[in-house]
């Protein structure tokens, strides 16, 4: 019986959200807090020599200036990973708190804590730091065996990490008589996730222990880390993550929740902010790694893969956070979404001198898919191959299983959603109409495809908690450890509890705030795993609940358990459908009886070890003006298949952000770096072109509901896997509609120019009005 | 160096004020610290992302690149405003609860009372129009799209008109 | 919370120069867009203000004696893109400014400040170059008028003389008449973006609509100031409008600019958009103006 899932319930938040009574951060932040001001390094790599406070400590309201040279010398971890208790999979630990070595133009040096944000900011600029310099490397393989000081001394040559798959005999596999060779490089940029709300916490102690309150996606976690970090049991620390406003995995990273708990114990316990400011959050948080990636594909005149070789580098910048984690998940995909039988594949992780990677929305899978499909096409366009036929040839078929993670494709999904696609935008006639076009406008169309696994087992720890609290009314409390960032969970969770228990979707209470003294143990929102996840422990606590419920029932009903269940909030006798009472009638009972009071409650976790494939696709159609060099997106279509929808109208929400941001990394969204100093050029929302509401055609998300076996709400990802192929599909649709196939993203007006002019395009739309 | 101060009278959510307020103060900090109006976000304070949207005098500010000092005067709203007294949603804040139009939340506010001026002008906007006239809003999570259609829905109910099939 | 070390407030012209005598040191804000984004980034941290944002006297639109148009200075671009005058007598002027920023930018940003600023991205810039605005000044010694190409003396730097506040921008009636333009804002994004190029053209044809009687056309971001491409209006002038004609046209740009190599955009990617957005303005000013190509 499912009465919750599946509806388009509203938002349980939504209230909230559109009164401004929803509390952030920042809104909870008593006004006296002292605030923090963060002085950045002015250069790209060097040695901090000294830091000059005298000026800094003289502006009135200045409470405390503290330096690289004031803080613990205990290197800490930041991803936002479940901890590992074996020391080999545990997450580098390559950082302080700030840092004499800087690493990065940007990086923290010293801290100003005064009464006021403009004493801070004055005296921030009164910081006087002198450096030994060294030579800094912007580029991931320019950066390995870089003749200069490492970035990091534990790692000589800078390369923070290499993996590799290899499969039969890729070198002899190649030597086939025949085959077709096609090979390609592929680059990603940096981008950023901008979310509305910049990264902002503050700290305060009291009773000898610290608490936090952050803009975070992963509270439990940025307990372990702010331990850590400061050397205290991790027990001695509280962290309380509010309403966030958009995390996109940014804030699936300990940012500056442990600095921000430092200084509060450095100045007596009081409450100290730190509120970044849009600038430090493009810098000084996290961005997507930039990976370039080399692929050789040796393809028979049939167009099976006969063997295939695969290197990305990936562009760790100053500090490990999440790490190899990002290339090794793209690479993992290489080998599976097109299954070959030789296949050699390399992936490093490389330190260089620019912001830290860590995790973003996709999580290596968007530059993957960016490298992969438009490889894919450029073979299709060698082998004279429509783009959506030649990938139903080759694409992972139906049945297979993954060795390593046990994932299955149990069922024909590629092809269901290339041809609800297809059918949306009207691809056939389309490709048709486009053949052959002469003149300055053109029109295209192209498609990409995307793999995407759910959650991070058997990789590392899955699990999610839950406890439920029966109120007097029958009405029920539910937390979990999962956050809500915005995706929609809260309201997922709801509609899954409602149905577990057996009670109506509006009696449940979701607590969204989460507290590490009272909130059940859940490493948080990243992957895309909270609706996966969460739904484990949701189904189990709501049983656990109910079975409790139902015994309670047994002695007010003298009806036996196996004759009683719980529906929609009432206690109903099975035989005969017969309501006996009510939930609310029982729950007052059940506590305030004077022979037998209970206080009716559940709390469980459950391990998962399982995952699950999510897939899909994006067609786009283009309009590209060759003399302008700009590209009109004019249709986008997102299939996907993440299993039965919990929220069909909140699913669609969340495909249409993923589809913007994909649509911004394959045309706008790139940050830039001053080859000179390494000093970011755009790290403002005017300079960094994330998309506006004039630069997107309508969005349509589409689904195929195969209901994922191995969930009890038959459910899979969907909150990141929006964002994987929209920019292959309008690279697609541009090759479609110019020839020109460009291996570099984003696909700028600059970027255009020069493939269009080496293209030899502008001649042609040069006598040819507009 | 003291503090210099300006004495303002200017009507904020249709309550007259009377204030001191710090010369250094931009309209953003007026609201939220003095008047704890939380609906005022700060996304970027340089006008770029719209988060700290009000109106002032029927038209839309960014609060943050605005002085308070120059609210002297002034007819001031922002998202508290909109509620009815027994806390029932205005129509675009239904609009935008019943199309999915909200995610984080943190841009809403801003967006709302674009809308609302969008919505008091009484003029019926094309999809091209809207989009112009909301692009000062930046959004991470919705890509738009329902934002656009919450708008749209909440504009032809206001004219009185079946809103046109996409 | 700004940096602001103080803030004095001009209600009148003569107070605004008075305030401009007495506090020589101080930073004029009108609209505040830049002023206020400029002090948050530390490059005019702690400065001294003078606010003439609350001088509604330099608001408005009208036409003079001699039916020039007259904008005051701190007249906001949405203002100026709903304002009547301007739809009759320069359109062009009222779309250009359409395109600043966002509508919340376009209510607070004056063209006063758009001016003074004395950036090349200015987006009313080219389009008062392209019309041969006159900018007004008021200072201690009463008013002094100028060319807007005059006033601009470098990046960054404008003419206005100390105790000097802007106190109108001039189109003049020979300027306007019988004339059309059309402004190509070459951006990243369609909104809440600054130009990678602008190029504004303008053309009055003879009564027959036969002959290019003037073409102007000027850019922003074409070099460290907005600029007038003279080569360009003197092969048209004169000329039968015609596709070879706004090819002609379109390539002679390449004598008169000189755009620069920044990491916003490459010198020869900001000429080919400049000759390309040249060709199209023309085209798009000669239809509107009612011609016909030969």
């Amino acid at each position: 019986m499912s009465k919750s899932v599946g509806q388009s319930k509203l938002r349980v938040d939504a209230y909230d959200k559109v009164t401004g009574r929803a509390e952030y951060t920042d809104d909870l932040c008593a006004p006296d807090a002292l605030i923090a001001r963060i002085v950045h390094s002015t250069i790209a790599h060097g040695m901090v020599t000294g830091v000059d406070t005298a000026q800094a400590e003289s502006v009135p309201g200045v409470v405390k200036v503290l330096t690289c040279f004031d803080v613990p010398d205990r290197p800490f971890p930041t991803a936002g990973h479940p901890w590992s208790t074996d020391p080999h999979h545990q997450d580098v630990a390559d950082r302080l708190l700030l840092n004499r070595h800087v690493r990065y133009y940007g990086d923290d040096v010293a801290v100003v804590i005064a009464e006021n944000e403009v004493a801070a900011t004055q005296a921030a600029r009164l910081v006087k730091v002198t450096y030994e310099e060294y030579p800094f490397v912007l580029d991931a393989q320019e950066a390995m065996g870089f003749d200069g000081p490492p970035i990091h001394e534990e790692r000589p040559d800078n390369i923070l990490a290499h993996t590799q798959i290899r499969r039969g005999d890729y070198e002899t596999a190649r030597q086939e008589p025949g085959l077709i060779r096609v090979e390609g490089w592929y680059d990603t940029p940096t981008v950023q996730h901008c979310h509305i709300e910049n990264h902002i916490c503050y700290a305060s102690m009291e009773k000898g222990r610290i608490t936090v309150v952050s803009s975070t996606q992963i509270p439990h976690i940025i307990r372990r880390v702010c331990g850590q970090a400061l050397g205290i049991p991790w027990g001695k620390v509280r962290i309380v993550k509010p309403y966030i406003g958009g995390g996109f995995g940014n804030k699936q990273d300990a940012l500056y929740e442990p600095l921000c708990a430092w200084l509060t114990t450095q100045v007596g316990g009081r409450t100290v902010k730190i509120d970044c400011a849009r600038e430090e959050t493009f810098v000084n948080n996290r961005v997507r790694h930039a990976i370039r990636t080399h692929i050789i594909s040796y393809v028979r005149p049939d167009g099976t893969l006969a063997a295939r070789k695969f290197e990305c580098f990936s562009n760790q910048g100053a500090y490990a956070s999440h790490g190899h984690s990002i290339a090794a998940k793209g690479m993992g995909a290489f080998p599976q979404l097109y299954p070959c039988d030789n296949i050699e594949a390399d992936a490093y992780t490389v330190y260089t001198n620019r912001p830290v990677a860590g995790a973003m929305r996709g999580y290596g899978i968007p530059q993957a898919m960016w490298a992969g499909e438009c490889h894919l096409d450029d073979i299709a366009r060698k082998l004279g191959r429509d783009p959506v036929e030649y990938r139903r040839q080759i694409v992972m078929p139906q049945g297979y299983t993954d060795a390593f993670s046990k994932n299955c494709n149990y069922y024909d999904t590629f092809n269901q959603v290339m041809d609800k696609g297809m059918a949306a935008i009207g691809y056939e006639e389309k490709r048709k109409a486009y053949a052959n076009q002469t003149g300055p406008i053109r029109r295209g169309i192209g498609m990409a495809l995307f793999w995407y696994n759910t959650a991070v087992w058997p990789i590392s720890l899955e699990s999610s908690s839950c406890r439920m609290v029966l109120n007097q009314d029958g009405s029920v409390q539910v937390q979990t450890g999962e956050t809500e960032i915005g995706q929609g969970c809260d309201t997922a969770y709801a509609q899954m509890a409602a149905d577990a228990i057996g009670i109506p979707f509006e009696d449940v209470h979701i607590v969204s705030t989460q507290d590490t003294d009272v909130t059940p143990f859940g490493t948080g929102a990243y992957a895309s795993r909270q609706t996966y996840i969460g739904g484990f422990s949701i189904q189990q606590t709501g049983q656990m609940l109910k079975d409790r419920i139902l015994t309670y029932a047994v002695e007010l009903t003298r009806q036996t358990r196996a004759n009683l269940d719980l529906v929609d909030g009432q206690i109903v006798r099975t035989s005969d459908g017969q309501v006996l009472m009510s939930l609310g009638e029982l729950a007052t009972e059940a506590l305030y009886s004077l022979s037998h009071s209970q206080h009716l409650t559940a709390e469980s976790t459950y391990q998962i070890k399982n995952n699950a494939y999510s897939f899909g696709c994006t067609f786009a159609e283009v309009e590209v003006d060759i003399p302008l060099c700009k590209v009109k997106l004019l249709n986008i279509v997102n299939v996907h298949d993440c299993g039965r929808l919990i929220n069909p109208a909140l699913a669609e929400a969340q495909v249409h952000g993923g589809m913007s941001m994909g649509i911004g990394y394959g045309l706008s969204e790139q940050l830039l770096f001053d080859p000179k100093t390494g000093r970011a050029l755009n790290n403002n929302l005017l300079d960094y072109k994330l998309s506006t509401f004039m630069d997107h055609p309508h969005l349509q998300a589409l689904f195929v509901e195969n209901p994922e076996p191995t969930s009890p709400y038959g459910t899979k990802a969907l909150g990141e896997p929006p964002a994987c192929s929209p920019a292959p599909a309008i690279r697609s649709a541009i090759l479609n509609a110019t020839g020109v196939a460009v291996n570099q993203t984003p696909m700028t007006p600059h970027v255009l120019f020069r493939a269009f002019r080496e293209a030899g395009l502008f001649q042609e739309g040069e006598t040819a009005h507009v | 160096m003291s503090i210099q101060y300006k004495h303002i009278q200017c009507t904020i959510n249709g309550r007259p004020v009377d204030k001191m307020v710090d010369v250094r103060a931009s309209l953003t900090d007026l609201l939220r610290n003095d008047f704890r109006l939380h609906s005022v976000k700060k996304g970027c304070e340089v006008g770029e992302c719209g988060a700290c949207n009000v109106i002032i005098d029927g038209r839309c500010y960014n609060s943050c690149i605005y002085l308070a000092v120059w609210a002297d005067g002034k007819n001031i709203r922002t998202l508290e405003s909109l509620l009815g007294p027994n806390g029932e949603l205005s129509d675009i804040q239904q609009a935008f609860v019943d199309e999915a139009a909200v995610q984080c939340g943190f841009c809403t506010p801003g967006f709302i009372m674009t809308a609302v001026e969008i919505l008091e002008s009484g003029k019926e906007y094309t999809d091209d129009q809207l989009r112009k006239a909301l692009s000062g809003h930046l959004c991470r999570c919705t890509g738009y799209e329902n934002i656009l259609r919450a708008v749209k829905k909440a504009m032809y109910r206001r004219l009185g008109k079946p809103m046109p099939e996409a | 919370m700004y940096d602001i070390k103080a803030l004095y407030e001009a209600h009148s012209v003569e107070e605004a120069v008075r305030l401009r005598v007495e506090h020589p040191e101080a930073q004029i804000i009108a609209g505040g867009s830049d002023v206020l984004v400029q002090i948050r980034e530390g490059k005019r941290a702690g400065a001294e203000l003078i606010s003439i944002y609350l001088m509604d006297e330099l608001r408005g639109i009208s036409l003079d004696e001699a039916e020039n148009i007259r904008i005051g200075s701190l007249t906001c671009f949405t203002s100026i893109t709903n304002d009547p005058i301007i739809q009759k007598y320069i359109n062009v002027l009222g779309e250009a400014v359409d395109q600043v920023g966002g509508p919340q930018i376009r209510n607070i940003g004056t063209i006063g400040g758009n001016t003074c600023n004395g950036v090349t991205s200015a987006d009313s810039a080219s389009t008062l170059f392209a019309w041969d605005a006159v900018i007004e000044l008021t200072g201690p010694e009463g008013v002094r008028r100028i060319p807007i190409q005059q006033f601009y003396l470098r990046a960054g730097k404008v003419d206005i003389r100390p105790g000097e506040i802007q106190t109108a921008i001039l189109i003049p009636k020979a300027s306007y008449e019988n004339c059309y333009g059309h402004y190509i804002k070459y951006a990243m994004r369609n909104a809440m973006d600054i130009a990678t190029l602008g190029c504004s053209v303008n053309v009055r044809l003879s009564p027959d609509k036969r002959t290019v009687e003037r073409a102007r056309i000027a850019y922003g971001v074409a070099g460290p100031v907005p600029l007038r491409a003279s080569t360009a209006e003197a092969v048209a002038q004169g000329q039968a409008p015609s596709l070879a004609l706004a090819d002609r046209f379109a390539k002679a740009v390449l004598e008169d600019i000189h755009p620069r190599d920044s990491w916003r955009a490459a010198k020869d990617f900001r000429e080919h958009i400049a000759v390309e957005t040249a060709r199209r303005a023309f085209l798009e000013s000669v239809r509107l103006a009612g011609g016909e190509l030969a």
